[in-house]
């Protein structure tokens, strides 16, 4: 009995392999030829994708980060580290800008804490040297305010100008304000 | 002066340095600065205001950096972005 059983297995096996034999192999071929032409379509970006480094981007960050440092004052500096934003003051005092890494350039009015606009603005570096053309946040921060420090009329001409709301939370913004204005207490009494 | 530029995935390389007073790596400078503008990078000299305010420069050649600059900052100009809102 246990024989016989074991003999129609085996002739079930072999029948199933003859018959999808051929299906199996090529599904192979097709993807080993699929393999290929993704690694050639990616090129060196194949070879750099296969080099992944986990703390590239920490150690990019913290390099972007001391630039930032350098180049704003110890004010700024300690808001950015404190709050994660940036404030710019406007032409005059009449409205100031939040600089978020990578979202909307945020224009208010300090007095009243009124929202006016979104301007959406990014710096895509093309050449994408590790596959992605972001540039590590305290980065794309500083970029943000090299160009707002040294040409504001610029930076808002080029960006595309939203109501409030459309991409940061309005309600988060607000909240960010009054985190604001208590640490700049703090840092008034601080100093 | 040193001519640095920001990069996704590194931070901040060191394009070129030397000292705009010696002519040869004057040269140098200037040529690093003009293959930076031409691949479409903007160039940023932090400065200081004598009221300790600190801002930047765009400049657009060479001879529009002060000499006395200490960098020039490069980073990919300024495009009009929409990213999918993300709250």
């Amino acid at each position: 009995m246990l024989l016989g059983l074991a003999s129609a297995a085996i002739v079930v096996t072999v029948l199933m392999c003859v018959l999808s034999g051929p299906q199996l192999i090529a599904a192979l071929s097709r993807e080993r030829a699929r393999a290929a032409r993704l690694l050639l379509a990616r090129g060196r970006e194949g070879r750099r994708e296969l080099d992944y480094d986990p703390g590239r981007e920490r150690r990019a960050e913290l390099r972007a980060g001391a630039l930032l440092r350098s180049c704003v004052n110890e004010e700024e500096w300690a808001m950015y580290r404190d709050l994660g934003f940036l404030r710019v003051w406007g032409d005059g005092s009449r409205y100031a800008y939040l600089i978020y890494p990578h979202k909307p350039i945020l224009a208010y009015r300090p007095h009243s804490g009124t929202l006016l606009s979104e301007y959406c603005v990014a710096f895509p570096d093309h050449s994408r040297p590790y596959g992605s053309a972001r540039l590590p946040d305290s980065d794309d921060v500083l970029a943000k305010w090299l160009a707002l420090t040294a040409d504001e009329h610029r930076v808002i001409a080029d960006a595309n100008m939203h109501l409030p709301g459309r991409q940061v939370d309005p309600e988060r913004v607000r909240r960010d304000l009054l985190r604001l204005a208590r640490w700049e207490s703090e840092w008034v009494r601080a100093a | 002066m040193k001519l640095l530029r920001m990069k996704p995935g590194h931070g901040e390389i060191v394009l070129a340095e030397g000292d705009v007073e010696i002519a040869e790596q004057e040269r140098e400078l200037i040529e690093a600065f003009r293959r930076e503008l031409d691949a479409g990078m903007w160039a940023a000299v932090p400065t200081e205001r004598t009221d300790g305010r600190r801002e930047a420069e765009l400049v657009k050649s060479f001879a529009e950096v002060p000499r006395d600059a200490e960098r020039v900052i490069f980073f990919p100009r300024a495009a009009g972005g929409s990213p999918p809102a993300a709250r």
